[in-house]
């Protein structure tokens, strides 16, 4: 079940091959959905079961496809599964899917989905893919979760919308940073993160 | 000095704080050694002189602005005739407070940079560290200076490489970042204007009529179509108030005088270049003619002219002090002309055509930063190809 090729499919895009801090791949969704955790978690799970998904079929299928098309077919699969998960939520999520608007749809467009596709799902058999795409949603989405958690925390003093910053604070001066929730700060986040994670992991440092 | 030395050498005992001796030995000391070979003919004009010559040019700001934050403060409790050192007083122990933290955080972070790295340190924040508090309004928390100094100082400077490795003016990504984080206390009328009592000097309560907006503010908010400022408490200034100084803004921006001597000294010293310092002026000048000649009350700044226009608000300051900055401008002479001439223009642009901006000076001065390089790009390949084809043409 978890040979050792399994589990480097499944576990190194968790760091040292993480498709936001080393590929820096999807980076646009990663600013525009992590004002705070919520909704950055929902994307998460989306973007994961997407991904999970779109690997298997299309690895599935990968021997029938003229590799000419092989484009188009792979969007076909992946619209149609973020078709699925967009009516999904807003049928049991109707304000996080109105908060996340068109980055849901744009999922189809996310450039780890098409890269592990291309990358991965077309070489290799379902189960392999299947903990590829697994793994890859959840190396985005711990990025996704971390940046989130940080801008919600510092822009709005608020964990999953409850207040977590003590109003004695505002007594005495303390104000929320407005520059938190526009999305340049995001970009800072995330560079911070790729900062520690590089310094880290010095195998990864550029010369 | 020299006694302590060993212990800072590799080997000693404080051998990590080396840096921090030698930055402290420099400082205060002339090196006691020489060149030993080689050809070493150059001006004694190093970082350290081109730095405090700049602190010597903003002197007059400095203290100008100290002088018209007692003068606002009076003047908004109804003590307009307040003796000269009691308003002095009342401004310097309203901005030393501020001054302390910019250099404490700043430095602390320059230091700290430099053992790290095990290289000097360099003198940059000392023009840096002195620019904060003159752009920030009197109101701000110290804190959020802080937090903003050390956000400007890492992210706008150590992470580049340090001083002169820097794409932005380091002063102004502090100003910009408070700006965007906490806008209540950036703009608006409760920002520019100190009115509780510091220590037992200025008691007293505001007058009825105290308002304590900006020119600029009240631009921005203005409706109708005549046009009259107003200072802080209701009565009506002119353009004379302006180049004089006596108006409500940020501490440093308000006295043309002020900024005019320490352009001066910047010019005559031939640290700044004068280039885009006219160029700087040019530009607003032609950008606030053309706004002024389609005068509209959509836009209530388009009112003004032009020569009041460069009077109010940070322009002036931005123009002498920060447009100037070697590292983050233009190098080349051409470029420098662009350069400045496009900052100009769009400081008055942004502070008429952008009602959310009441002042353009520090948006246009970043927006530019970003292009100098490109700017140098072209006028050097241009140059380039102009020579190339007067090469081939005989």
């Amino acid at each position: 079940m978890l040979s050792k090729k399994n589990k480097e499919a499944l576990f190194n895009p968790l760091s040292k091959d993480n498709p936001v801090l080393v590929q820096i791949l999807g980076i646009c969704s990663t600013l525009a959905v992590t004002v705070s955790l919520e909704p950055a978690i929902v994307m998460g799970i989306a973007v994961i079961t997407v991904m999970a998904f779109s690997n298997v079929i299309i690895s599935l299928i990968r021997n029938t496809i003229p590799t000419t098309i092989r484009i188009i077919v792979q969007l076909v699969v992946v619209a149609a599964l973020v078709i699925m998960v967009q009516q999904f939520l807003v049928a049991y999520n109707y304000d996080v899917s109105k908060q996340l608007s068109v980055f849901i749809g744009l999922i189809i467009t996310n450039c780890i989905l098409m890269g592990r596709l291309e990358a991965f799902a077309l070489n290799n058999k379902p189960w392999p893919s299947f903990l590829d795409g697994i793994g890859n949603g959840l190396g985005y989405s711990i990025i996704l979760v971390i940046v989130a958690f940080f801008r919600e925390l510092l822009g709005s003093g608020t964990i999953f919308g409850f207040q977590v910053i003590p109003q004695w604070c505002y007594d005495h001066g303390y104000e929320n940073n407005g520059l938190m929730i526009l999305p340049p700060m995001a970009l800072i986040t995330v560079a911070c993160i790729i900062w520690v994670h590089r310094a880290r992991n010095t195998e990864l440092q550029e010369n | 000095m020299d006694k302590v030395k060993p212990h800072f050498m590799p080997g000693g005992r404080l051998e990590k704080l080396q840096s921090v001796y030698d930055g402290m030995e420099t400082f205060l000391f002339t090196p006691n050694t020489t060149s030993q070979t080689g050809v070493h003919i150059h001006d004694g004009n190093d970082l350290k002189r081109t730095m405090i010559t700049v602190v010597v040019a903003l002197l007059p700001a400095l203290l100008f602005a100290m002088y018209n934050i007692g003068y606002q403060h009076f003047i908004a409790i109804g003590q307009p005739d307040a003796p000269f050192m009691t308003m002095f007083g009342y401004g310097l122990l309203a901005l030393l407070p501020c001054i302390v933290v910019s250099y404490a955080v700043g430095l602390g972070i320059e230091f700290i940079a430099a053992q790290i790295h095990h290289k000097e340190i360099q003198e940059g924040f000392l023009v840096t560290g002195i620019l904060i508090p003159l752009i920030v309004p009197i109101n701000t928390p110290l804190w959020m200076v802080a937090v903003a100094t050390a956000f400007a100082v890492i992210f706008a400077k150590e992470v580049f490489g340090g001083t002169g490795m820097n794409i932005f003016n380091v002063a102004l990504i502090t100003r910009a970042f408070l700006f965007f984080a906490y806008p209540s206390r950036m703009s608006g009328d409760a920002a520019f204007v100190k009115t509780d009592c510091i220590l037992g000097i200025g008691e007293g309560s505001v007058i009825d009529t105290y308002t304590g907006a900006t020119p600029l503010g009240q631009l921005a908010t203005h409706v109708g179509d005549t046009l009259q400022l107003n200072n802080v408490i209701g009565e009506p200034i002119t353009t004379c108030d302006a180049f004089m100084g006596l108006i409500a803004g940020s501490p440093g921006e308000t006295s043309m005088i002020a900024i005019l001597i320490g352009a001066a000294i910047l010019l005559i010293t031939g640290v700044a270049s004068w280039r885009v310092m006219a160029s700087v002026f040019v530009g607003g000048l032609a950008m606030a003619s053309l706004a002024h000649a389609f005068p509209t009350p959509t836009y209530a700044a388009s009112m003004l002219d032009p020569i009041s226009q460069l009077c109010y608000g940070g322009f002036a300051f931005a123009a002498v002090f920060m447009a100037t900055d070697p590292v983050t401008g233009a190098r080349t002479r051409t470029g420098q002309y662009i350069y400045g001439f496009l900052i100009g223009v769009f400081a008055i642009l942004i502070r008429v055509y952008n009602g959310g901006y009441p002042e353009g000076a520090m948006l246009a001065i970043l927006l530019m930063n970003a292009f100098a390089p490109l700017i140098d790009h072209c006028v050097v390949s241009s140059n380039i190809k102009r020579r190339a084809r007067r090469a081939t043409v005989k």
